[in-house]
């Protein structure tokens, strides 16, 4: 039954659904972005997301977590994107515990995952530093002197960088002459010298920052899954973000549609419904279908994470291109068949235009990532 | 579930004994196919035993009942049968057969006991070929707008009309027919459906030309052709449900259609044809083009997938019209590729045609219900506009 989902994944869902629906949402969301709130998010409702033990889903249960799979926590993320919640869900729960879990020692995951799984500690993975994704294009130099490490550069769009008590980073170890290893990850205290976070307001008013390094030190042990063996890591850690990003795009594609198909049922023109007029039913009927091959690929995506194989990248990056595609498709329609009053700022459905475009260039848009199926494809 | 593994064993060591090497390889021309019928003939004796031990053993038609000669295997029987045929790649003992997809399963629902006693063993048997008229020639996606006319001559209807794009109407045995029953009543609660032999005097068949050269189709004529009362299947003017019933079947093979096991992806055809430069397809716009291809490829297969599961699950499912439309797309999308990955290779008109295929695929998305239709059918019955 690998494309249905068990007990315990509905009733994730379920849940999720329901605490989302009533707890977050588009005026959530609108007040958090008139106030200009500071931290990005509704301390309120992470509290409460906290307490439903969410940042614990992926977390094993030997380090104090629910030890849940992705496709559980891929409902939350889906979810999360019908109702736009924002939180640090993303970049600590999902990317910072895989990253940990994946490659970290067992002195780093007992230092660092009981406390992301209560919630207590925030980490962002810092990865481009180029404005389209780019992981291979590494310019972060982490100059190696005996055992210790002094790190310099800048990193782009780091989600919630502002917020992390730890960045993990991808920088190429270099002594003073030349290049002598690959891109190696380091966890790095936001709290240590040298380090510059400049919250970026960006289009869908959630977090992002840019983070210049200088000279910040480092020791041996604070590097992530060894020397030189960054990329390989960062790939598993990229196809777990893509993945979930997919479901997220997955869920304002689902809002997205839902909210466009009751205005096509609401909204009278020449005396009748506009969702009476043809030209609409077969574009309405169009982004339908397409939502429903999305589901497929995001679910077929989130299990290959639970279970690693040859697919798994590429499963991860068709998802990703796919849910780009048609989040783009749902929500480009959902203004256009909005009329003029999707074009308000008062009304809430631009917010999902806003947010898919963010989540489609973060880590990979669907251009990035159709050109990484057919290389995985050999073509 | 241990009876299934037993089911398996048995059958595996059944297929083992009674499926020729020879019929555990892939069709390579159409002539190899076996369809059934009064005109067949075998293509080899290995085929011949093939079919036959498959008749006899009832797997013709395997969740049938046993006394029309059907198989009388659960589903689950029935999808270990599958999985089985398909490990050993075993062909269709009986291609592309109107009866058993189509006919046969309404006929069982709808049809009487001596309907059934009837047509089921013979078409299991590969003796009667059916085919199926629906379209006319100015009922075309409005299909309830048919005219050709049934009058009630106390024990015999007497047939009048044309039929049109009717599959295979040259070579079959047969016609399940909609007819217009009752000429007052509106247009979809006067249709019934009837039974006949395509030998039966008045009927003239033509086939027609299509434009990829082949003749899939044909036109047939009814000119005061007697047909028997108990060949009604359902009540009379009732027979828009099953039209209805028949018609997402028709769908979801159409639909399936992409699902064409091929030797070759599309991305390895491109590389064989024209070549890599650094590891990459020389032309990269066609590269793009194929890899958003696979993609949507693998999202359909999956879905098709996904449904499945959920009716056999919930018991639920309104998809077809979604599959159909498509799986349909999909598949013109992949014939428009391959004419540009062959380039001028792709042009000729010999029998091995690149071409051919690409024109015919053009018909996938009008026959059983243009795209436009899915739509219209996926905007009313699962959005509710309207």
């Amino acid at each position: 039954m690998e494309l249905l989902l068990n007990q315990e994944e509905s009733m994730v869902k379920d849940s999720a659904k329901e605490f989302l629906s009533t707890h977050a949402g588009p005026s959530l969301h609108r007040k958090l972005r008139d106030n200009n709130c500071s931290r990005g998010y509704s301390d309120a409702l992470w509290s409460q997301m906290v307490d439903l033990g969410w940042p614990a889903v992926l977390v094993p249960e030997d380090y104090g977590g629910l030890g849940f799979s992705h496709v559980a926590m891929g409902q939350i993320s889906e979810q999360a994107g019908s109702y736009l919640a924002s939180s640090p869900l993303f970049a600590s729960s999902v990317l910072g515990v895989s990253a940990i879990e994946l490659s970290g020692t067992q002195q780093q995951k007992e230092e660092l995952l009981p406390s992301i799984a209560a919630g207590e500690l925030f980490l962002a993975l810092a990865v481009d530093e180029t404005p389209r994704h780019n992981p291979e294009f590494v310019d972060c130099k982490a100059k190696k002197s005996g055992s210790e490490y002094s790190l310099s550069g800048e990193k782009l769009y780091v989600v919630d960088g502002h917020i992390s008590d730890k960045l993990i980073v991808s920088a190429k170890i270099s002594n003073n002459q030349e290049d002598i290893g690959s891109t190696t990850l380091f966890i790095v205290p936001t709290a240590s010298k040298g380090i510059e976070i400049t919250r970026v307001p960006m289009v869908d008013s959630r977090n992002s920052s840019t983070i210049i390094f200088e000279n910040v030190h480092l020791s041996e042990r604070q590097i992530l899954g060894g020397v030189g063996n960054g990329s390989n890591v960062l790939s598993a850690i990229l196809d777990i973000a893509n993945t979930h990003l997919a479901a997220e795009l997955l869920g304002i594609s689902i809002e997205s549609f839902r909210r466009t198909l009751r205005y096509l049922k609401e909204r009278k023109q020449f005396g009748v419904n506009i969702g009476s007029f043809q030209a609409l039913q077969h574009r309405a009927a169009t982004l339908w279908s397409e939502i429903e091959l999305c589901k497929s690929i995001v679910l077929k995506a989130l299990r290959s994470l639970d279970n690693p194989n040859l697919s798994t990248p590429r499963l991860a990056s068709s998802a990703k291109a796919k849910t780009c595609k048609v989040a783009a498709l749902a929500t480009n329609e959902a203004v256009q068949m909005h009329g003029g009053i999707g074009m308000t700022d008062e009304f809430d459905i631009g917010f999902f235009l806003k947010r898919a475009r963010v989540a489609q260039l973060l880590f990979g848009d669907q251009r990035y990532h159709t050109n990484r199926v057919s290389e995985l494809s050999g073509f | 579930m241990q009876d299934l593994n037993d089911f398996r064993l048995e059958t595996r060591d059944w297929l083992e004994n009674y499926c020729p090497q020879s019929m555990r390889t892939p069709v390579v021309d159409e002539i190899e196919k076996y369809c059934g019928g009064r005109r067949s003939s075998y293509f080899s004796e290995d085929q011949r035993a093939w079919v036959e031990s498959m008749i006899s053993k009832g797997w013709i038609a395997p969740t049938w009942p046993r006394e029309y000669g059907g198989g009388g295997l659960t589903k689950e029987q029935e999808q270990v049968l599958k999985e089985e045929l398909s490990a050993i790649k075993a062909r269709s003992p009986i291609f592309s057969s109107m009866g058993l997809s189509m006919i046969g399963p309404a006929i069982l629902e709808f049809g009487s006991e001596e309907l059934k006693r009837q047509h089921l063993p013979k078409m299991i048997r590969g003796e009667i070929r059916w085919c199926q008229g629906y379209s006319e020639p100015n009922s075309g996606s409005d299909l309830a707008g048919l005219q050709t006319r049934a009058e009630d001559f106390g024990d015999h209807f007497v047939l009048n009309g044309q039929k049109v794009w009717t599959s295979s109407a040259d070579k079959s045995d047969w016609m399940f027919c909609l007819v217009r029953t009752d000429f007052d009543s509106g247009k979809h609660s006067g249709i019934s459906l009837v039974l006949f032999d395509m030998e039966s005097a008045g009927v003239t068949v033509r086939p027609i030309k299509l434009i990829s050269g082949a003749s899939p189709f044909c036109e047939t004529y009814l000119d005061n052709v007697k047909v028997e009362k108990n060949q009604l299947v359902g009540e009379i003017n009732k027979g828009w449900t099953i039209a209805k019933y028949l018609l997402t079947h028709e769908r979801q093979n159409i639909g399936d259609i992409g699902n064409v096991t091929r030797s070759h992806t599309l991305s390895e055809e491109a590389v064989e044809s024209i070549g890599l430069h650094e590891g990459r397809l020389s032309d990269s716009g066609l590269r793009t083009e194929i890899a958003e291809w696979q993609i949507d490829y693998e999202c359909h297969q999956l879905t098709m997938e996904r449904v499945n599961l959920e009716i056999e699950s919930f018991g639920v499912g309104n998809t077809s019209a979604m599959l159909k439309y498509y799986g349909t797309e999909l598949n013109k999308r992949r014939h428009e590729l391959e004419m540009s990955i062959h380039g001028g290779a792709a042009l000729g008109w010999g029998e091995d045609s690149i071409a051919r295929p690409w024109l015919r695929s053009k018909g996938n998305s009008i026959e059983g219900g243009t795209s436009e239709i899915q739509l219209n059918i996926i905007s009313k019955r699962i959005l509710a506009l309207g």
